[in-house]
Formats: C-alpha cells, sequence, structure tokens
C-alpha cells in the first residue's frame, strides 16, 4: 500500500526511449530522401508521401482495407454467437470453455498460420475430404490466394473478438431481456433493440482490435497469401528488407498509424466515456 | 418466486426467450466454433509424425523427423537464442511491469489515464511498425542489432502486458491487510514483503510466463531486429517456409507448442489460483507467522 509513485517511472521512461522515440525516428525517415544506398538525406521532404499518392500503392491500400473490414466482419459474425453462447454457459463450465478460447490465442501465430498450408493445400486433407464427398471434383484451389490469406487472419484474430464481445455479454443485465420479452417484444426486436445497443462497446472493440492487426499484418499474407496477394505489410517489409528504401517504407508504414489513428479517435468518439469499459475487459 | 427461480428465468430469458432452437443452434455453432480452433493445431501434430518426406503426403506414423530436427545445428542454435532472449524479456518486463502496476496504485487519476493510454497504444500499435521503427533507431544511434535488440523490442509490449495482468490482480486485493499490517506496525518494507508480495506472486509469475511466451513465439520484431548470426527460431522456420515445405518445419513446430502450451496453461493456472486464494486463508497464513 505504501508503494512509492516513483516506481512507475522505470517503465515509463523504458516505454518512451523505446517506443516513443523510434517512432520519432520513423516520421524523420518518412520525410527524408533516399541518396542511394543506406544513405538518407534528412530534412523536410514530401516527396515520399508524393509518391504514395500513387494509383499502385493506394491500391494496395485498398485491398488491404477491404481484406481487414472482410476479416473483421467475419470475425464478428463468427465471434458474436460464439461469446454468446460461451457467456450463457454454467459458471462451472464456462472458466474451461473460455479457457479453450486463451491457449490458441497464446500460441505461436507463425504455426498456427503454417498449418492452413497443411490443411489447404490441393493434396491436403481438406481437398481428399471435399473431392470424396463431392463438393468439388478437382483438387482444391485455394492455397495462395485472397481467400486462404481471409481464413488465416479470421482464424488467427478470432480470440480477439471474442474477449471483448464476452465481456460485455456477460456483464449485461439479463432482467432487461426478461422485460423486453415480457412487453411483447420478439426474439428478434429483443435482440435489435437491447440486446444489441447493451453490447454495443464489445462490439467496437473487438473490431478496433482486430481491425488495426489485420491492416499491418505481414506473416500470415507470406505464408499463404502467395506471389498474387500484395499487402500494406508485404509492401513496408519489401522496401524496408529487400528494396532498402527506408524512407519510402517508413512512410507506407505512416499510412498505417494513420489508419489506426483515425479508428481510435472515432472509437473513443462513438463509444465517449464507455471506451474505457471497453477497453479495459480485454485484459 | 424465489431467488433461485428467478436466476433460472433470467438465465431462459438470457438464452434468448427459453427457445430451444435457437439454444441448439448457438450450442453446434459453438462446437463448430471449437473444431476451428484447435482443428490446424491437430493436424500440425498428427504430421509431425509422418513418414514422408513430401509434407503434404501421409505415409505413416514415424518418430525420424524427430531426430533429424534435433540433430539439424541451425535449428538448435535458433531454439537456444530464442530461450535465452525470451527468458531476459520475460525477467525484464516482469520487473518493469510489476514497480509501474505498484506504483499506479497511488498516482492520480491524470497520470493513471496518461500511462494506461501509453499501455494501450503499445499494445494495439501493429508489430511490424513497431519493428521497423525500433530497427531504424537501432541502425541510427548505432546500437547493434542480435540479442540486445530483441528484447528491447520484445520487451515493449510484454511491459504493457505485465502491467496490465497485475493492475487487475491488485484492484481485486483486499487492502484491508496491508492497512492492518501497517498500523500493527510494520514497516512499509516489511508489509511489502511479508503481505502484499505473498498476494501478488502468483500473478506475477503468470505475467513473467506470457512474456516468456510472447518472446519465444514472435517472428515479425526479431525478423527485422536480429542481426547476422543471432536468428531466432521462429525466423528460423519463417524464412525455411519461404523455401518450401519440410517435415523438420512439423517437428520444430510441436516442440515449440509443447513448451509455449506448458506456460500458458500454468499461467492461467496461476491467475485462477490468485482470485480464489481467499483473503481468509491468508489472513490465517499472517496469523500463524
Amino acid at each position: 500500500m505504501g508503494e512509492p509513485r516513483w516506481l512507475i517511472a522505470p517503465a515509463w521512461l523504458w516505454m518512451v526511449t523505446f517506443f516513443v522515440a523510434p517512432l520519432g525516428f520513423m516520421v524523420a525517415f518518412s520525410l527524408g530522401v533516399n541518396e542511394g544506398f543506406f544513405t538518407v538525406k534528412f530534412g523536410l521532404h514530401a516527396d515520399q508521401f508524393q509518391r504514395l499518392w500513387d494509383p499502385l500503392y493506394l491500391n494496395i491500400y485498398k485491398d488491404t482495407l477491404v481484406l481487414a473490414s472482410i476479416g473483421t466482419v467475419g470475425c464478428l459474425l463468427i465471434g458474436y454467437p460464439f461469446a454468446y453462447f460461451l457467456a450463457t454457459r454454467t459458471s462451472k463450465y464456462r472458466t474451461l470453455l473460455f479457457f479453450l478460447v486463451i491457449v490458441p490465442f497464446w500460441t505461436s501465430l507463425l504455426i498456427r498460420t503454417y498449418s492452413w498450408v497443411l490443411i489447404l493445400n490441393e493434396q491436403g486433407p481438406l481437398s481428399s475430404f471435399m473431392q470424396t464427398v463431392g463438393l468439388i471434383d478437382a483438387p482444391l484451389d485455394i492455397l495462395y490466394t485472397k481467400g486462404a490469406v481471409l481464413i488465416g487472419v479470421i482464424y488467427d484474430y478470432l480470440p480477439l473478438m471474442v474477449f471483448p464481445l464476452y465481456v460485455a455479454i456477460e456483464r449485461m443485465d439479463r432482467s432487461l431481456i426478461e422485460a423486453s420479452r415480457d412487453l411483447g417484444c420478439s426474439r428478434w426486436q429483443t435482440f435489435r433493440r437491447v440486446t444489441l445497443p447493451l453490447t454495443f462497446p464489445g462490439i467496437m472493440t473487438g473490431c478496433l482490435l482486430t481491425f488495426i492487426p489485420m491492416m499491418g499484418e505481414y506473416v500470415v499474407p507470406t505464408i499463404l497469401g502467395g506471389a498474387k496477394t500484395f499487402l500494406v505489410g508485404s509492401l513496408v517489409s519489401n522496401e524496408i528488407l529487400t528494396a532498402i528504401d527506408w524512407p519510402f517504407g517508413a512512410a507506407v508504414s505512416m499510412g498505417l498509424i494513420a489508419v489506426m489513428l483515425v479508428l481510435i479517435i472515432v472509437y473513443l468518439r462513438v463509444l465517449g466515456r464507455r471506451a474505457e469499459e471497453g477497453l479495459g475487459s480485454v485484459l | 418466486m424465489s431467488a433461485s427461480a428467478e436466476r433460472v428465468t433470467a438465465t431462459r430469458a438470457l438464452e434468448l426467450g427459453g427457445d430451444r432452437a435457437v439454444t441448439r443452434a448457438l450450442r453446434a455453432h459453438g462446437a463448430l466454433v471449437y473444431v476451428f480452433l484447435y482443428l490446424p493445431i491437430l493436424v500440425v501434430v498428427i504430421y509431425a509424425f509422418n513418414e514422408a518426406r513430401l509434407v503434404q503426403v501421409w505415409q505413416g506414423f514415424s518418430l525420424k523427423w524427430f531426430g533429424e530436427a534435433w540433430r539439424d545445428p541451425t535449428l538448435r542454435r535458433g531454439l537456444w537464442i530464442s530461450t535465452y532472449t525470451a527468458t531476459a524479456t520475460a525477467l525484464l518486463a516482469t520487473v518493469l511491469g510489476t514497480a509501474a502496476a505498484l506504483g499506479l496504485r497511488n498516482v492520480g487519476r491524470r497520470t493513471r489515464t496518461a500511462f494506461d493510454g501509453f499501455m494501450y497504444m503499445a499494445l494495439i500499435t501493429p508489430e511490424l511498425v513497431a519493428a521497423i521503427a525500433s530497427l531504424m533507431a537501432f541502425v541510427t544511434v548505432g546500437l547493434p542489432l542480435g540479442p540486445l535488440a530483441i528484447v528491447i523490442t520484445h520487451s515493449i509490449f510484454n511491459v504493457a502486458v505485465v502491467t496490465l495482468i497485475l493492475r487487475a490482480r491488485l484492484a481485486g486485493m483486499d487492502r484491508s491487510l496491508e492497512e492492518a499490517a501497517r498500523d500493527l506496525g510494520a514497516t512499509r518494507w516489511a508489509t511489502f514483503v511479508q503481505v502484499t508480495l505473498p498476494q501478488l506472486l502468483p500473478a506475477v509469475a503468470a505475467g513473467a510466463l506470457l512474456a516468456f511466451t510472447f518472446s519465444f513465439d514472435d517472428v515479425v520484431l526479431s525478423t527485422f531486429v536480429s542481426g547476422p548470426g543471432s536468428t531466432p527460431l521462429p525466423v528460423e522456420i519463417f524464412s525455411a517456409l519461404r523455401f518450401g515445405l519440410s517435415p523438420k518445419i512439423n517437428v520444430v513446430a510441436v516442440t515449440t507448442l509443447t513448451i509455449t502450451v506448458t506456460f500458458i496453461v500454468v499461467a492461467q493456472v496461476l491467475l485462477r489460483r490468485a482470485e480464489r486464494r481467499s483473503a481468509a486463508t491468508l489472513a490465517a497464513e499472517v496469523t500463524d507467522a
């Protein structure tokens, strides 16, 4: 109880030095100009952003936004009924069932993504199963397409959607549903006018937490996307690791930060005071 | 109407008006989601025991790839680097995060909100952005890429995780025990060591285990800041995957899964126990001591 306040200082300093300051370096790079191999002229140049404002690159952003949107909606459609199922179990099973969602989330994203290569490939178990059943008559051709990337991101980030939804549904005042039904609302009306508004902070939080990492995803498109899928994450890593054009790579990442900031502002605006409740539910 | 009857009605109401079809549909959907969550993990485990050199084809049960993978010097090296960087990250994040969580109990609302905002930003920022920002900073100031750089970048996310876990635990703790200890004349330090710390320890251990797991599994941050000769295991797998599949990858995947799942399960059990351990039992211990 009597712990001194300065105990927060080391963590604070650490985060400022190794999280905030590097972001400052990235901003500096994005305002610089590449002058050959590993030489960057710093200054206040808008060159990188002008270059970014080109249909070629804007289309990559558009493709990524579309993928992240579909992925987020997919997570919500799968995650909402699932979170509802979880939250309405008796407390004995609830703990165990919730625990079973946490475990895969904390295990290696790389391995979980890689396993889809084993499942989705032409000679894989899914392909043979679907051919045997007669759903398809040629080997399954989905690996190394956008479809596979979509499956991958939904699989990887579903738990991040489920956690806040679960908390929101569990906290909901259950008697309100009963009241709504007693007053003559249909099941659908009750869901739309009572359950949905009450769990709205959970929905918003879940969407924020899945959309942002999907926008900057780099591992999933590399493993499941093949050469045809080129997303913002692939562009950034390409500029940094292969093209060695750091100023441009930094500018592309600034685009990701811009998307993130816009979403956070929208989130805080829409939820207002309920934002803290939404975010606080995640851990 | 009795209280229990009331609760039954309320539960039924929550199950969308007690409608059986809906309840069944929710249950079936729930089962399918669990299949979706665990099938890929199961598939990797099964394929690690596949005899075939060609990963995609099942040829029969065999343990031979385990031997091959565990003898591979590149993979062994990767495992060693991952293990010690993850251990260092976990220690660092646990010390910084625990201290911060304790200090946060006594700061004003405004400082706390600012600090929280900071932590949430660290959690939410795409790893890729953090990775290249760190790379640019390290190269500019001349900090060499390699184990140290890996530990530093991994620690950012983990300091936030540990802080939040411990804060949640501290918020659920009964402060009256600490007050009692102080009233009975214990010094600040004695109160901390004998009352606060024992209650906090399971959560500290859980935070450390989770930080280790995250660091051990990370691929994005390490891809950018590990220098030549210090490639952690996940980065080795990631680059191997780009050149094609190999049965050894399945073995590495299963080995990694076994380590991390064990850690996660232990961490979660510790957290649950800490929550359940009532103030009453602790009070008894204090009296005994």
